[in-house]
C-alpha cells in the first residue's frame, strides 16, 4: 500500500478505513433488521394465503420509490444522520426479504411436512428444524440481493450531509479534482459488495451441502407473478 | 419372427427401423442396434422397463433424435433425407402431459399445424372444431384456456392437435400415463374407436404392459440397454413369451389374460335352469334338473336377478332379496371367454349368466363348459395356425383382442 | 405534519409550473432520460437474453453479469463518469444503461429458461423452426416474468436518473439537488413526491401493458 493513495481531506474527518466501517455499519445493520421483522411478517403470509398478495402490492409499491426520495422525505424526522440513510434501507431489505422468504418456506413439499408431523414435531420445530433450512437457499439469495443493494445504495446518503460512507468520497473528488478519490469510492464499494456477495454464496454451500452444486430446479409453473422478479432487481 | 410373417401378409410395411444405435457421448446405449418393421395402418407399441430405448426409438422416427448408426425409412424413403421440419409436419405427436400451448386457445391449440402448413385461420379453426367432436371434447371447451381443462381432457386436445393436418403417422409418447386409471381406460377407448375410424399408423409408447396388449396389434418387448426382446402381436406375446424377460414383464396371470383374445362365441349355453320371478311351481319343477343344482330367477323381462336352490322357491312369492348373486354376465358373442370366465368365478354357484345386447338372459354356462371351452380353444390354436372364427381370433388374422 | 405542508405550498407555487424549471419541463425530461435509457438498455438485454435463455448457453456469464450489475454502485459510476468524461449527456446515459441492462438480460435470462419444456418439445415434433418455437411458445410464456424485469429496469433508471441531478443532469432530481443546496425543502420534499409519484406511474404503466399483452390463458385469471 503506497503512502498517500488512501488518503483523504481532512474535512471528511475520517480515514478511509474509518469510511468502510461506516459504510458497512449503514448498509449491513438495516439488512439485518429488515430481516428480523421479515421472518414473522413472511410467516404470516405463508398462514393467510389471502394476505400474501396485498403484501406484495405493498412491499413493490415501497420498491418502487427512488432512494433518494424516500431520504429526503425522512430528513424532516431524523435529520442528517446515518438513522436516515439506514431506515429507507431497512424498508428495501424488508422489502426483498417477505417475498424471497415466502417463496423459500412455500417450496418445502407438503409431504416432507407432513412426515414431520407424523413424526412429533410441533409447530414451532417445524419451522425451525425443516422449513427454514429448506427454505435457507431462497433466503440466502434474498440476502445477496439485499445486501448488494445496501452497499451500494448508502453512496447516495453523500448527498444527506456526508452520510453516504465511501460515497463521501465523490463528493471530495468532485470538488477537489482528485479522480482518485473517486475511485477509490467506486472501487472501494464494487469490491465491498463482491466479497459480501461471495462471502454469502459460501454460507450458502456450508448451510446447505444437501443441495446440488449450480442447482438448476425446473420451477414449478404456479403463480403468474414469480418472486424472481424482485430478486433479479440490480442495485438502486 | 413369425409375428413379422403375418404382419407382411395383412399390412403393409410402412416404418422400417434399420439396425439403428444411438450412442451417447458418456458411453451409454441407449437403442443398440434395433430393427423393426411397423406396419401400416395398426397400433404398433413399444413396451418395456425404464431405460429400454422405447422413447429413444420413437424420437428418432421424427429426428426429435439423430441416431449414431443405421437408417430409418418411411414408405421407403430415407428420414433424412428430407428437411426436418417437414418430416415432422407430416406426423402427429402426442406426449405425456399433453405439452399444450398454455397462451392459447384450445381450438388455436389444435389449429397449430395447419397453420404451420399455411392453411387460413378460418379453415383451420373449422377443421379444428371437427377434431374436437372427433375426439370427444365439448365444442363450448373451443375458447377455453388450457389451464381451464381437466389432465384428460388436456390430453385429448393433445391428440386431436397431433391429428389435425391429418398425418398418416401419428407418435404417442406415454400419452395416458399422466391421468388417473378410469380416465385412462376412457382414452385408450378413445384411440381405438378414432384407429378404427381413421386407420393411421401408430406407434405408441408406454411402460405398462396390460396397455400394450389392450391397444397394440403389434407390440415390441424391449429390455434396458435398447434391445428388442419380442415382436409380437399380443396374443403371441402372451401365449408364448420369448424368453425370461418377456414372461418376467408380462407379469402373472398371462393364461387368464389370454383369454381376452377368445370370443364366447361358440360357447355353449343352457337355457333350461331359468325361471322368471312369477313362475309357478309346476315350471319351477320343470325346470330343475338333477345336473343342475341352482336355476337362475330373471324378472317378467327376462333380466337377471339371482340364482336359488330350486327347492327354496316358493311359487308365486318369489322373493328378489333372497336370492343369490349372479355375478356379471357376459355378452355372449362380444365378449371374450375370460369376461365368461370373470362371471362364473364372481357367482357363489360358480355358473356364468349370458346376456343379450339387451341386457336380457340368453342362457346360463357352468365354470366346467368354459373351461372345456378354454381348453379346446387352446388345442385349436396348436393345431391349426391360421387362425379362425368359432373362437375369435388367435394369434392370426384378425388379431384384435374381444371385448373385454 | 411538516411534510404534508411542504408539498402542498411546493404545489401550489404558480412558479414551480413554468419555464424551465417549471414541473412540466423536469418532468418531460425526466421521462425523456428515462426512456432513451430503457429503449437502448432493453435494446441490448432483451436479445442477449432471449438467444440464452432458448440455446441455455452463456447460463455463467448470464450468473456474472446479475453479481456484477449489483456490485456496481449506481452513485459512484454517475461521478465517476462525470470525472472522466464532463458534462453532458452522454455521461450519464452510459451508467442509467449499464445498471439496468443486468434486470433485462437476467431476467429475460430466467425466463425463458424456466418456461414448461413439454410445449416447447411439443413445438419441435410438431415441425416448428427454431424461431418460431422462441417467439411463439416460448415467449408468450415468459412475457410476465420479462415484464417485470423490464419493470425493474425502468425502476431502476428513474431512481438513478434522479440521482444523476448530482452531476447536472436535468429532470425531477433538480428539485432535490438544488433544494438541499438551498436547504429549500419545500423544493426537496415536492421533489421527492414528483419522483416518487413518477415511480408509482411507471409501475402502474407496467402492470397495464402486462394486461393486455399477456394472454389470460398464462395469467390464469378471470377471462
Amino acid at each position: 500500500m503506497s503512502a498517500g493513495l488512501f488518503d483523504i481531506p481532512s474535512d471528511l474527518q475520517n480515514t478511509y478505513w474509518g469510511l468502510v466501517v461506516q459504510h458497512l455499519r449503514e448498509a449491513l445493520i438495516p439488512v439485518v433488521v429488515g430481516l428480523v421483522v421479515a421472518l414473522p411478517v413472511a410467516q404470516l403470509c405463508v398462514r393467510l394465503r389471502w394476505l400474501y398478495p396485498p403484501v406484495l402490492w405493498v412491499t413493490t409499491i415501497l420498491y418502487a420509490i427512488p432512494s433518494l426520495a424516500f431520504f429526503v422525505v425522512l430528513i424532516d424526522y431524523t435529520g442528517q444522520t446515518e438513522t436516515t440513510v439506514m431506515i429507507p434501507l431497512g424498508v428495501y431489505s424488508l422489502v426483498v426479504f417477505v417475498p424471497a422468504i415466502v417463496d423459500g418456506v412455500r417450496s418445502v413439499p407438503q409431504e416432507t411436512l407432513d412426515a414431520a408431523t407424523a413424526m412429533g414435531l410441533g409447530p414451532v420445530r417445524r419451522y425451525f428444524q425443516v422449513q427454514l433450512p429448506i427454505a435457507a437457499p431462497a433466503i440466502i439469495a434474498g440476502l445477496r440481493v439485499a445486501t448488494v443493494s445496501s452497499i451500494s445504495l448508502v453512496s447516495v446518503g453523500m448527498l444527506i450531509g456526508n452520510q453516504g460512507g465511501l460515497g463521501n468520497l465523490l463528493n471530495d473528488g468532485m470538488i477537489y479534482h482528485q479522480n482518485r478519490l473517486v475511485w477509490l469510492s467506486v472501487i472501494g464499494t464494487a469490491v465491498l459488495a463482491i466479497l459480501a456477495d461471495a462471502l454469502l454464496v459460501l454460507v450458502r454451500l456450508l448451510v446447505t451441502p444437501w443441495m446440488p452444486r449450480g442447482s438448476r430446479k425446473p420451477r414449478p409453473v404456479d403463480e403468474p407473478e414469480p418472486v424472481t422478479a424482485v430478486l433479479e432487481d440490480a442495485v438502486r | 419372427m413369425c409375428g413379422l410373417c403375418q404382419t407382411r401378409r395383412v399390412f403393409g410395411v410402412l416404418i422400417r427401423i434399420d439396425s439403428v444405435t444411438k450412442r451417447y457421448p458418456d458411453g451409454t446405449v441407449a437403442v443398440d442396434n434395433l430393427s423393426l418393421e411397423i406396419p401400416d395402418r395398426a397400433i404398433t407399441v413399444f413396451v418395456g422397463p425404464s431405460g429400454c430405448g422405447k422413447t429413444t426409438t420413437l424420437r428418432m422416427i421424427n429426428r426429435m433424435i439423430e441416431p449414431s448408426d443405421g437408417t430409418i425409412t418411411i414408405d421407403g424413403k430415407d428420414i433424412t433425407q428430407q428437411p426436418v421440419n417437414t418430416l415432422r409436419r407430416s406426423m402427429g405427436y402426442v406426449i405425456q402431459n399433453a405439452g399444450l400451448f398454455q397462451h392459447r386457445t384450445i381450438i388455436d391449440n389444435i389449429a397449430t399445424v395447419p397453420r404451420l402448413l399455411g392453411w387460413d385461420k378460418g379453415k383451420a379453426r373449422a377443421r379444428a372444431r371437427e377434431l374436437m367432436e372427433r375426439v370427444g371434447l365439448d365444442a363450448a371447451l373451443a375458447k377455453r384456456y388450457p389451464y381451464q381443462l381437466s389432465g384428460g381432457q388436456q390430453q385429448r386436445v393433445g391428440v386431436a392437435r397431433a391429428l389435425a393436418a391429418d398425418p398418416p403417422v401419428l407418435l404417442m409418447d406415454e400419452p395416458f400415463s399422466a391421468v388417473d386409471p378410469v380416465v385412462r381406460k376412457g382414452l385408450q377407448d378413445e384411440l381405438l374407436r378414432i384407429q378404427d375410424e381413421l386407420g393411421k399408423t401408430i406407434v405408441f409408447v408406454t411402460h405398462d404392459i396390460d396397455e400394450a396388449v389392450k391397444i397394440g396389434t403389434m407390440v415390441a418387448v424391449m429390455r434396458t440397454g435398447g434391445h428388442l426382446a419380442q415382436f409380437a402381436p399380443p396374443a403371441e406375446l402372451l401365449s408364448r413369451p420369448a424368453d425370461a424377460f418377456v414372461e418376467d414383464f408380462l407379469g402373472a396371470d398371462r393364461g387368464i389374460r389370454r383369454l381376452s383374445f377368445f370370443g364366447s362365441v361358440g360357447l355353449g349355453l343352457r337355457t333350461t335352469p331359468i325361471v322368471a320371478v312369477d313362475a309357478t311351481a309346476e315350471q319351477i319343477a320343470e325346470r330343475s334338473t338333477p345336473d343342475v343344482p341352482y336355476l337362475l330367477v330373471t324378472d317378467v323381462d327376462g333380466r337377471p336377478l339371482g340364482w336359488s336352490e330350486p327347492r327354496q322357491l316358493t311359487a308365486g312369492a318369489i322373493d328378489p332379496a333372497r336370492l343369490l348373486s349372479y355375478g356379471r354376465p357376459f355378452r355372449h358373442g362380444e365378449e371374450s371367454l375370460r369376461a365368461a370366465l370373470d362371471g362364473a368365478v364372481l357367482s357363489p354357484t360358480g355358473w356364468a349368466v349370458a346376456v343379450g345386447a339387451d341386457g336380457r338372459v340368453a342362457g346360463v354356462v357352468s365354470q366346467q363348459s368354459i373351461g372345456e371351452a378354454i381348453r379346446a380353444a387352446h388345442a385349436e390354436g396348436r393345431d391349426g395356425r391360421d387362425g379362425r372364427d368359432g373362437f375369435g381370433g388367435l394369434d392370426g388374422l384378425s388379431d384384435e383382442k374381444v371385448a373385454g | 405534519m411538516n411534510v404534508l405542508h411542504y408539498i402542498s405550498s411546493f404545489f401550489s407555487d404558480s412558479s414551480h409550473w413554468h419555464g424551465y424549471d417549471g414541473i412540466p419541463t423536469r418532468l418531460r425530461e425526466h421521462i425523456q432520460y428515462s426512456l432513451i435509457a430503457l429503449a437502448i438498455a432493453a435494446a441490448i438485454g432483451l436479445p442477449v437474453g432471449l438467444l440464452t435463455g432458448h440455446t441455455g448457453r452463456g447460463g455463467n456469464t448470464v450468473a456474472f453479469v446479475a453479481t456484477a450489475g449489483r456490485a456496481l454502485p449506481s452513485f459512484g459510476l454517475l461521478v465517476l463518469m462525470f470525472v472522466l468524461l464532463g458534462l453532458g449527456l452522454t455521461p450519464v446515459m452510459i451508467p442509467l444503461v449499464v445498471l439496468a441492462v443486468p434486470p433485462i438480460l437476467v431476467t429475460t435470462y430466467e425466463a425463458v429458461r424456466t418456461v414448461d419444456p413439454s410445449p416447447v418439445d411439443a413445438a419441435r415434433g410438431m415441425g416448428m423452426a427454431e424461431s418460431r418455437v422462441l417467439f411463439q411458445v416460448e415467449l408468450p410464456v415468459a412475457l410476465p416474468l420479462i415484464l417485470s424485469g423490464l419493470r425493474s429496469a425502468a425502476i431502476q433508471i428513474v431512481s438513478t436518473a434522479t440521482i444523476a441531478a448530482y452531476v447536472s443532469l436535468g429532470g425531477l432530481g433538480r428539485y432535490i439537488v438544488d433544494g438541499l443546496y438551498q436547504r429549500n425543502y419545500e423544493k426537496v420534499v415536492g421533489g421527492a413526491s414528483l419522483v416518487a409519484i413518477l415511480a408509482l406511474v411507471t409501475l402502474g404503466f407496467f402492470w397495464a401493458v402486462a394486461r393486455f399483452t399477456v394472454s389470460p390463458g398464462v395469467r390464469r385469471r378471470a377471462l
